[in-house]
C-alpha cells in the first residue's frame, strides 16, 4: 500500500472527498430506514405490554410496590407443582421429537432435493393446518371411543379401552405432533450442509457405517438439532391450547394456570408474576444452551 | 503464506516399494440410464506407480476412481489390489488412503485428531498414535500444527493435512481426486513436486485424477487418458504427448494444430505436394498432421522442403507476447492458421515478421506426428 503524507492522501487534492461521504452517508441511512417498522411493532405490541406486566407483577394489593406475588408461589405447593409439569412436558416432547425427528430428517437427507421436497411436503402440511383443528383431530382419534380404541379392540390388540387422551400420553402425541416441524427444518438443513465428501472419508479412512455415524455424520448434525431442540422446547414451555385439549385439566402447565388465574380470580398481578417467572426460566435456558453449543451458528448460518 | 510452506518434503529418495499394490481392473462398466461413465475399462496400475488419469470433465474418470476406492457400484466388471477380488469390498475395508478435492476434513476434530482417526479406527492406543501422527506432521512440514484447527489452517495446509491423513495408516494405494484444483497457480505447482517426493518416499501405488494436462505431465510415472468412459491411451506422458493415439488425445494434451492429409494409392502422406510420411499397412482414408506450435521455427526466407525439413509459407498474421514466449499465428491460405511458438530470451529465434509479412515455417521432420482420423471436433 502507498503511503498516505501528512494531511491523510497521497495527493492531497481531496478530489469530491466531501460528496462521497455524503453518498454514503445517505446509503446507511436508507439502509437503516428499512428496521423502522419492525422497531415500532416490536415496541408497540411486546416492549410495552411486557413492562406492564413486570409492573403488574410487583404491585401489591395496597397499590404499592410489593414481592407478594412472588412470595405467593413459594408458598403453594400447587405453583411449584405446574411448573415441573411444564418442564417435564417440555422436555419429554423434545425428546419424542429427536427420536421422530432424527431419523425422518437423515431419511429426507439422503434424498435426491426434489423427492426431499415432496417427503417434506407431507411434513409441512399438517403444519399449516389450524393448530386448533389439528388438537381437535387427536381428540377424536384417542378418546376412549375413538377410531384407534375401537380399530384396536376389533383386531384384538386390546379388550377395554385405554385411556389414551385427558392426560399426560394425550398431551405429548398431541404436542410431539405439532412441533415436530420446528425440529426437523433447522437439522433437515445441517444434514444437507454435511458434505457427501465427509462420510466417504470417514468410509474411507476405515469407519464402518455405524462408527461413521456416530463419529462424524452425528457431531455434525449437532448444531442442527440442538437448534431445532431448542425451539421445540422454548415454544412448548409457553404452550396452551393442547395441554388445556388434549390434557383435560389433569396436564396443568404454566400457560394454563395463568388462563386459570385471570378466569376466576381475575388477579393480573398473580399471572403477570407466574408470566415474568415463565419468561426468565425460558431465557435463561436459552441463555445456557447458548454458552454449552454455541448454536446461533446452526441458526444464524455462521461458521 | 506459512514461511515454513517454502521448504520441500523432507525427505529419502529411495523408495520403500515394499507396501505397494498392483491394480487390476477389467472390463468395468457403469451406467447412468443410458449413458456409460465406464464402457468396459481395462487398466493396469502397476504396483509403485504413479498413473494419472486425465480426461475433461464428464469423461469418467472420477467414476473410475471412486470405483477403485468403493464409492460407487458398478454394474459389471473385476478390481483387484493383488491377489484381492475387491469388486464387493466395502470401503471402509479396502485400505486405501484418499485426498478429496474438497479435502473433507472433518471440522470437529483438530488437526492430529483428524490425522489420527484412521489409527484410531484401527485401535492403535494413545501413544503410539500420538507418535504415528507427529511422524505424518513432520513429513508434510507441519509439525507444531496438531492442536490448530482445521479452519485455522491456509488451503495448502488443509491439502498437507489431508494427504497426511491418507498416509498414515500405511495404505498400499493412495487415491487423489483433484487434491491441488482449490490452490492458486503458484502454490499448486510447488505441491506437484512435493506431491511427487512424497510419492518417491511412501512408494505407494498412487492413482491421480487431474482435468489439467500439464499437471498430468509434470507428475505421472505414466498417463492414462479417459474420454467419454472409455481408456483411450495409457503410456507415459512423453509417448502421450509426442506420439498421442488419436486427435482427441492431440488435441487435448498440449496445443497442437491439426492439418488433414492427402493418401494416395501408394499409401504415401501429403500436405499440399509435400510428403510427410507413410500410412504403411493402415488402410484408413483420413489421416491428420498433428503440430505442436513450440516444433514449430522460422525458416529464412529462401528455405525449401528437404530430407530434414518441411517448410510450410503463409502470412503472419498476429504475434502476441505471453511472457516467456511468444505466440506467432500463420495463416498458409485463407482457412487454415498455424500456431508457432518461440521463445523470448536473447538466443530465441526471431520473430518473423510483422504482421502481414510472408513468413516461412520449418517443421523438423522428426518432429512429425501423423494420426489416423479426421480432425477433433
Amino acid at each position: 500500500m502507498a503511503r498516505a503524507d501528512a494531511d491523510g492522501s497521497r495527493s492531497g487534492r481531496h478530489l469530491h472527498e466531501a460528496a462521497l461521504k455524503r453518498q454514503h452517508a445517505r446509503e446507511q441511512w436508507s439502509i437503516l430506514s428499512l428496521v423502522v417498522p419492525a422497531t415500532i411493532v416490536i415496541v408497540l405490541i411486546i416492549l410495552i405490554p411486557l413492562s406492564w406486566l413486570f409492573y403488574l407483577s410487583f404491585l401489591g394489593d395496597n397499590g404499592g410496590f410489593s414481592l407478594e406475588n412472588y412470595h405467593k408461589m413459594t408458598q403453594y405447593k400447587s405453583y411449584y407443582r405446574i411448573f415441573v409439569t411444564t418442564f417435564q412436558v417440555s422436555i419429554l416432547t423434545t425428546l419424542a421429537c429427536i427420536a421422530l425427528g432424527y431419523p425422518l430428517a437423515f431419511f429426507l437427507a439422503q434424498l435426491p432435493p426434489r423427492w426431499a421436497g415432496v417427503f417434506m411436503l407431507a411434513v409441512l402440511l399438517p403444519f399449516w393446518t389450524s393448530l386448533l383443528v389439528r388438537t381437535y383431530a387427536w381428540l377424536v382419534l384417542l378418546q376412549k371411543r375413538g377410531i384407534l380404541n375401537e380399530f384396536a379392540m376389533q383386531v384384538g390388540l386390546w379388550e377395554t379401552p385405554i385411556k389414551l387422551v385427558h392426560n399426560m400420553t394425550g398431551t405429548l402425541i398431541g404436542m410431539a405432533h405439532i412441533m415436530l416441524p420446528f425440529l426437523i427444518l433447522p437439522l433437515y438443513n445441517a444434514m444437507r450442509k454435511i458434505d457427501k465428501d465427509m462420510m466417504h472419508a470417514a468410509a474411507n479412512l476405515g469407519a464402518n457405517p455405524i462408527n461413521a455415524f456416530w463419529r462424524v455424520y452425528f457431531p455434525l448434525s449437532l448444531p442442527g438439532m440442538v437448534a431445532g431442540s431448542l425451539i421445540v422446547f422454548v415454544l412448548c414451555l409457553g404452550f396452551y391450547v393442547t395441554p388445556a385439549v388434549l390434557g383435560g385439566g389433569r396436564v396443568i402447565m404454566v400457560s394454563n394456570q395463568i388462563t386459570a388465574i385471570l378466569e376466576n380470580q381475575f388477579d393480573w398481578g398473580a399471572a403477570s408474576a407466574l408470566g415474568v417467572v415463565l419468561l426468565v426460566a425460558t431465557t435463561f435456558t436459552l441463555y445456557v444452551a447458548a454458552r454449552l453449543f454455541r448454536f446461533d451458528a446452526a441458526l444464524f448460518g455462521r461458521d | 503464506m506459512d514461511s515454513r510452506l517454502k521448504l520441500s518434503f523432507a525427505v529419502t529418495d529411495a523408495p520403500q516399494g515394499t507396501t505397494a499394490l498392483p491394480i487390476e481392473i477389467r472390463d468395468l462398466t457403469k451406467r447412468y440410464g443410458s449413458v456409460y461413465a465406464l464402457n468396459s475399462v481395462d487398466l493396469d496400475v502397476h504396483s509403485g506407480e504413479f498413473l494419472t488419469l486425465l480426461g475433461p470433465s464428464g469423461s469418467g474418470k472420477t467414476t473410475l476412481l471412486m470405483a477403485i476406492a468403493g464409492f460407487n457400484r458398478p454394474d459389471s466388471g473385476s478390481i483387484r489390489f493383488g491377489e484381492d477380488e475387491v469388486i464387493l469390498t466395502p470401503p471402509h475395508k479396502r485400505e486405501v488412503g484418499m485426498v478429496f478435492q474438497s479435502y473433507a476434513l472433518f471440522p470437529h476434530m483438530n488437526v492430529a485428531e483428524n490425522i489420527g482417526f484412521p489409527l484410531k479406527l484401527r485401535g492403535i492406543s494413545g501413544a503410539e498414535r500420538a507418535t504415528r501422527v507427529e511422524e505424518a506432521l513432520e513429513t508434510i512440514q507441519l509439525s507444531g500444527f496438531g492442536a490448530r484447527n482445521i479452519d485455522q489452517l491456509s488451503g495448502g495446509q488443509r491439502q498437507r493435512v489431508a494427504l497426511a491423513r491418507a498416509f498414515v495408516f500405511g495404505p498400499r494405494i493412495l487415491l487423489m481426486d483433484e487434491p491441488l484444483s482449490a490452490l492458486d497457480k503458484k502454490l499448486r505447482e510447488r505441491m506437484q513436486i512435493e506431491l511427487k517426493h512424497l510419492h518417491r518416499k511412501l512408494g505407494v501405488t498412487t492413482v491421480y485424477v487431474t482435468h489439467d494436462q500439464r499437471e498430468a505431465l509434470t507428475m505421472s510415472d505414466r498417463i492414462a487418458v479417459i474420454n467419454d468412459g472409455e481408456l483411450v491411451q495409457l503410456d507415459t506422458p512423453e509417448v502421450i504427448y509426442n506420439s498421442p493415439a488419436n486427435a482427441f488425445v492431440a488435441d487435448f494434451i498440449g496445443e497442437s494444430t491439426m492439418l488433414p492429409l492427402t493418401r494416395d494409392d501408394a499409401g504415401a502422406l501429403s500436405f499440399r505436394g509435400q510428403k510427410v510420411g507413410d500410412a504403411g499397412t493402415d488402410q484408413s482414408k483420413d489421416w491428420t498432421l498433428v503440430v505442436r506450435p513450440e516444433r514449430l521455427f522460422f525458416a529464412g526466407a529462401g528455405a525449401e522442403t528437404d530430407d530434414q525439413t518441411i517448410v510450410l509459407k503463409g502470412v503472419m498474421r498476429e504475434a502476441v507476447f505471453q511472457g516467456e514466449s511468444e505466440m506467432a499465428l500463420v495463416a498458409i491460405d485463407d482457412d487454415t492458421e498455424v500456431a508457432v511458438r518461440f521463445g523470448t530470451g536473447g538466443r530465441a529465434s526471431p520473430a518473423g515478421g510483422n504482421t502481414g509479412d510472408q513468413v516461412s515455417i520449418g517443421l523438423d521432420r522428426t518432429d512429425v506426428i501423423i494420426i489416423p482420423g479426421g480432425q477433433a471436433a
